[in-house]
């Protein structure tokens, strides 16, 4: 009986297993087979030159300023945008939770509204206002007699305009995960505060973020593993540039692969990005651990 | 279950069974071309076609239209699976990179027989582009080159009255210009730092072929492109060309607003700058061949454009080179000109007044007569848009010194060229 309901239970896991086994396995297994050779453009057309070098694309990657360069940008990135997208969407949150807030949903309406909207309708919207003659963010700064900004074309600042950018675009989505974890906290803790005389803060500290802890594990791998492939933003507002400045690792990986198609190197990118973002994610969860 | 899946097999079998024969099917004598080409010459295509169709009764011609951002990917993936059309329209630069896929067919056999392609009909330099080892893999659809926009008043104001003709002429009347503006926010050029052609073409006018070993090497250190490239980046030391793209969001606005008086690019611009360039601004411009490395004038310039190629697996090579030979009749080049501006790459189109009239177009048919092809190789467009790009940027900005970036240009374009090196070892 157990032998028969085991067999049962493999057949209908079967389609599920194999699709994963032919769409993922198999292309993740041949990805890192050609991330050991130097398959380029010279072998699509004559598979005779592609060379097994073993691990040199990894060897080579180590010594590439420019793999560098795009692992700090996108560091730089992944560590100034994250908690900055999530304290954000947490106060947004907080604040179409409150009771005092009248027509939330046009509030959480217009705040999902950039989720959705085409990424490169809003880069475009984006340059304009980050335009260094006739922008309105260099209008902005001028009422504090701040000189104008080259946003997008000054290498320190293209990724802050970069930052700022994406956390505008997609701090809605998180925002959304939130108000649901706030809905789920009982009301009564918050009277049983009340009945002790605790203010405002001490119940943010004590009872919300306590309780939207397993929200917030969610929510920040998502947020860090979307981060860790940024890739659109700067694709479209600098190309990467100015100097490489906005460069993104998952850029450049397209670019050596698509544009290059130096398919080995850039799959042996791909594996690196991988295990980064695995270690990260570990990271997290131990610390999440510890923490309880 | 066992009867109900062999039920399931036999329509399967019938279903698989109907479509091998209705691919087999050929519709009486008619022979369907499949063409490729891309953005708006695919649609403008289209309009000609119905001529070549009533022409050659039994020829049919698929136009499918790539866009050309994602033109690259799609035809290589085509190469890699087998599903190539029979005729492409191909930017020129790329025809090394699809040689070297060993996708092309080589064209010689076929101009020898035909009456109507010869080489001595096109522009030396556009037809050599399509030239690798003595072996013709395109022939020339339209061209394209880079040569000098600028405005004729401010020139006047700055005691010119004829365009630079030297290098020399070019950063004295740069200076200038700049004189003009007493410290106001304008300049004289715009060299974009995101862009490697004008590095590139001026290191051509200069002498430099730019690749080394039978293109295994990088020869940027030489003399003569070292020569040509601090002669440009001096530009931005001297403040004479904006440093950055950002600033200029608006090329056409940022020109006739006298932002910058100089600027080098290609024919697709005429159109906008027409537009932008209105009232009484509308004879303040004009276009110019590119000055000269000493006495050379006009300067030599970039051999681009777009060729016609026949994919090596095309079963019906005979009806696809009627075809080509159709779009390169003159008449119908001039068509295709009047429809979307492309420029012909017959010489005797140039004799049909839309163009022989056209006071923007004199300096371009002067400029064909001086363009030469980047080298042929397949990593040409890699070394160009990555590499010569990133070290003029770092220059022009100060970060590394000439002489750095370009013994650290050399070490990347080895780099990318090693495979290339160990092929041809292999091969002797």
């Amino acid at each position: 009986m157990k032998n028969f309901s085991t067999r049962a239970a493999y057949f209908f896991l079967a389609p599920a297993l194999s699709a994963i086994f032919i769409f993922f396995f198999i292309p993740v297994i041949a990805a890192f087979i050609i991330s050991l050779t130097d398959f380029d453009i010279y072998a699509l057309g004559d598979y005779s030159t592609v060379r097994f070098i073993g691990l040199s694309n990894y060897l080579e990657l180590f010594d590439d300023p420019l793999f560098w360069t795009a692992l700090k940008n996108t560091f730089y990135y992944v560590i100034a945008a994250s908690p900055l997208s999530i304290a954000v969407s947490l106060g947004a949150a907080i604040l179409l939770n409150s009771k005092l807030i009248k027509l939330k949903g046009i509030f959480r309406l217009s705040y999902f509204i950039p989720v959705v909207t085409t990424l490169v309708a809003v880069a475009i919207v984006w340059r304009f206002i980050y335009h260094p003659r006739f922008g309105i963010m260099n209008y902005f700064l001028s009422w504090f007699d701040i000189n104008p900004v080259d946003w997008l074309g000054d290498p320190v600042w293209a990724m802050p305009a970069i930052i700022l950018m994406s956390v505008w675009k997609n701090f809605g989505y998180n925002m959304i995960i939130f108000i649901a974890g706030l809905q789920n906290i009982p009301e009564d803790l918050y009277e049983a505060a009340d009945m002790e005389g605790a203010n405002g803060l001490q119940k943010f500290r004590s009872i919300t973020l306590p309780m939207l802890a397993p929200t917030t594990l969610f929510v920040s791998i998502i947020t860090m593993i979307g981060f860790f492939q940024l890739f659109a933003e700067p694709y479209i507002m600098t190309q990467g540039g100015p100097l490489n400045s906005t460069l993104s690792i998952v850029q450049y990986m397209y670019q050596e692969g698509f544009r290059w198609w130096n398919m080995g190197y850039s799959a042996s990118i791909a594996f690196v990005l991988f295990f980064i973002i695995f270690i990260g994610t570990l990271i997290q969860f131990k610390l999440q651990k510890s923490t309880r | 279950m066992n009867k109900k899946m062999n039920y399931i097999s036999k329509i399967l079998m019938v279903v698989i069974l109907m479509t091998v024969l209705s691919c087999n099917k050929e519709e009486g004598n008619v022979t369907t071309i499949k063409f490729w080409a891309m953005g708006s010459e695919a649609e403008v295509v289209t309009k000609l076609i119905p001529e070549f169709e009533k022409e050659n009764p039994g020829i049919k011609v698929l136009v499918q239209q790539m866009p050309w951002t994602a033109a690259q990917e799609k035809l290589i993936t085509a190469v890699a699976s087998d599903n190539t059309p029979d005729l492409c329209q191909l930017g020129n630069t790329w025809i090394p990179q699809f040689s070297s896929l060993k996708a092309l067919t080589s064209l010689n056999e076929w101009i020898n027989k035909s009456a109507s392609i010869k080489k001595e009909n096109y522009f030396e330099g556009i037809w050599e582009t399509n030239v690798i080892d003595d072996k013709v893999y395109g022939i020339p659809w339209y061209t394209d080159t880079r040569l000098m926009f600028y405005r004729k008043d401010v020139f006047e104001k700055a005691g010119y009255n004829h365009p630079p003709k030297t290098w020399e002429e070019l950063l004295d009347l740069s200076r200038k210009i700049k004189a003009l503006y007493k410290g106001e926010d304008k300049y004289a050029i715009y060299l974009p730092t995101n862009e490697w052609a004008p590095f590139v073409i001026f290191g051509l006018q200069a002498g430099s072929d730019l690749l080394k070993d039978k293109g295994t090497k990088g020869n940027f250190s030489g003399k003569e492109f070292k020569e040509a490239f601090s002669f440009l980046v001096n530009f931005h030391k001297e403040k004479l060309a904006p440093i950055g793209i950002s600033q200029v969001t608006n090329v056409y606005q940022a020109f006739s607003d006298e932002y910058f008086s100089m600027y080098i690019s290609g024919p697709w611009n005429i159109p906008e700058f027409k537009k932008w360039m209105k009232g009484n601004l509308a004879d303040k411009w004009s276009t110019t061949p590119l000055p000269g490395y000493k006495e050379n004038y006009p300067g030599v310039s970039l051999a681009a454009g777009s060729s016609l190629i026949i994919f090596n697996n095309s079963e019906h090579k005979k009806e696809t080179w009627r075809l080509i030979e159709f779009l390169s009749r003159s008449d119908v080049q001039i068509e295709f000109y009047k429809l979307l501006n492309d420029l012909p790459a017959i010489k005797e189109a140039w004799n049909d007044p839309v163009l022989k009239d056209d006071p923007y177009m004199k300096a371009f048919y002067e400029q064909f007569f001086h363009v030469v092809a980047t080298p042929k190789v397949p990593e040409w467009e890699q070394i160009a848009f990555s590499k010569i790009q990133q070290y003029a940027e770092l220059a022009a900005r100060g970060v590394l010194s000439v002489d750095e970036a370009l013994q650290r240009l050399d070490a990347d374009v080895d780099r990318i060229l090693e495979k290339r090196r160990w092929i041809i070892s292999k091969n002797k």
